[in-house]
């Protein structure tokens, strides 16, 4: 990536999505979206399954590619038609780096005890040493409230502290952005607080967030901005507090409406 | 039942059971680097070295080990390939149970849950890395089972060598019928000595799988 081109300044969004398309064989998923995410700001993208707010999630960090648009992470364009190959490979790594992903399904790495899923990717990119990386893993395993479980493999915990190993092992970048695929969708009810409380403690220290999520109070409680998906397109988007109460569209109150109920 | 006798000849089939497990060992280590290989064939971008892994793979699947075996001793210093017979074993053993560990090898790597790749590739991992410190790994647990039952037909298949003159556990055993005429008691024993060593295998692999996947709960 060059660093060198990109405007660095306080202004500048932390993400920027502009007019993003995509498509899975004939069915169109993406049709035009646009969004800025600033800085310290967190985001709350809702809507029904199939809507395309997990692809464009996904878009971010490339784990998708999008047909037409842009996207940017602080300035810098994420998807590059113009490199190829190798030299698009080493871009997108980079830019990965910057952004921490969580996934629905956790997808730790089962063969690695939990300091070890979280301390892989600072040891084996940032060329962190063994000591270190310990210290910084139990740091944040701290902070997620698992520092005890740092030495026991991932099948060993409950869905909740999977979770948040999941958490911990996408701050260990120290990302400048996390993107969270409903992170808290596949596990049980009593479970989904404890995830809730780390989310909402990234959320009081400032960090970027862009939220795919079904829980509509936490989404309300926390986001700066809330954005309502249907059909590969923005329905609506403005502040939580008037899209979950007030919406001005017909399908956002129909949808809460189910929800909300459900 | 002449117990006497077995007793007696067992050194013997002991001693041609180790030519057995010699055998049979190189042919899966040799073999797993031809597994290995036809693997990377088959990840090619460029589909007509894919088709020759793909086309290799059915011609040795498709025919029996025996008849690669009689060709390949046989048929080959016609063109000039000339091997001595252990040594044919061992390349033809090879040969053929390396395209059955392609599929073993092939199919654990597929079976790992592609949210692991997509996990490491979103932390900023490459390609190979992701493929080395995260799919392999996994993989290799997996695979320790499937690989491991080949281990067995390897043993197995190596007393058609016999048919070679390799004076491997099955042709001593024929050897020392010849000059005592005790099939039932020589071949008994043949069998007992092949059911040690597969089991010896079995419990082997079931060892290194248990180790393999000491992070699993299963």
């Amino acid at each position: 990536m060059s660093t060198e081109n990109q405007t660095d300044t306080p202004d500048t969004p932390m993400v920027e999505i502009r007019d993003v398309y995509k498509r899975f064989g004939d069915l169109e998923v993406l049709k035009g979206i646009n969004l800025t995410v600033n800085r310290g700001k967190i985001i709350s993208i809702i809507g029904p399954s199939g809507s395309g707010k997990s692809t464009l999630l996904r878009s971010v960090n490339h784990l998708e590619v999008i047909e037409k648009g842009s996207i940017f992470l602080e300035g810098v364009q994420v998807n590059r038609p113009d490199l190829k190959g190798l030299a698009f490979e080493r871009h997108i790594n980079h830019i990965r780096q910057n952004m921490g992903m969580v996934f629905q399904h956790f997808n730790l790495f089962p063969h690695l005890s939990t300091i070890d899923n979280v301390t892989l990717a600072p040891r084996k990119l940032k060329g962190m040493e063994a000591k270190a990386a310990r210290e910084w893993g139990m740091e944040l395993l701290n902070r997620v409230g698992l520092a005890e479980k740092a030495d026991v493999f991932p099948n060993w915990l409950s869905g909740g502290q999977k979770q948040r190993v999941a958490i911990a092992r996408a701050l260990a970048m120290k990302p400048k952005v996390m993107l969270f695929d409903e992170a808290t969708s596949a596990l049980d009810p009593e479970l989904v607080e404890e995830v809730n409380l780390v989310m909402r403690s990234l959320a009081e220290e400032h960090m970027t967030m862009l939220i795919v999520t079904h829980e509509m109070g936490f989404a309300r409680d926390v986001s700066d901005w809330a954005m309502f998906m249907d059909g590969g397109v923005v329905v609506e988007e403005c502040a939580p507090q008037k899209l979950f109460s007030n919406p001005d569209q017909e399908r956002t109150r129909n949808f809460l409406k189910k929800h909300l109920q459900g | 039942m002449d117990f006497n006798l077995m007793v007696e000849i067992s050194p013997l089939l002991i001693k041609a059971a180790w030519i057995t497990i010699d055998i049979s060992v190189r042919s899966l280590f040799f073999g797993f680097f031809v597994a290995c290989g036809l693997v990377f064939l088959q990840s090619f971008r460029f589909a007509p070295i894919r088709w020759f892994a793909r086309g290799y793979i059915s011609v040795i699947r498709g025919t029996p080990y025996f008849v690669q075996l009689l060709l390949v001793f046989y048929g080959g210093p016609s063109i000039g390939f000339r091997l001595d017979p252990i040594t044919c074993g061992v390349f033809v053993g090879a040969f053929n149970i390396g395209a059955y560990m392609s599929e073993a090898i092939r199919g654990s790597i597929e079976s790992v849950d592609s949210g692991q790749a997509e996990a490491a590739r979103s932390l900023g991992f490459g390609r190979a890395q992701t493929l080395v410190s995260i799919v392999l790994p996994q993989a290799a647990a997996l695979m320790i089972r499937s690989v491991g039952v080949l281990a067995i037909v390897v043993v197995k298949n190596s007393s058609l060598v016999s048919i070679i003159s390799v004076v491997e556990l099955t042709y001593q055993a024929q050897r020392l019928i010849g000059s005592t005429y005790k099939p039932l008691e020589i071949f008994t024993l043949t069998a007992l000595i092949y059911i040690i060593i597969v089991y010896a295998v079995m419990g082997i692999i079931e060892l290194a799988y248990r180790r393999a996947m000491r992070y699993t709960t299963l």
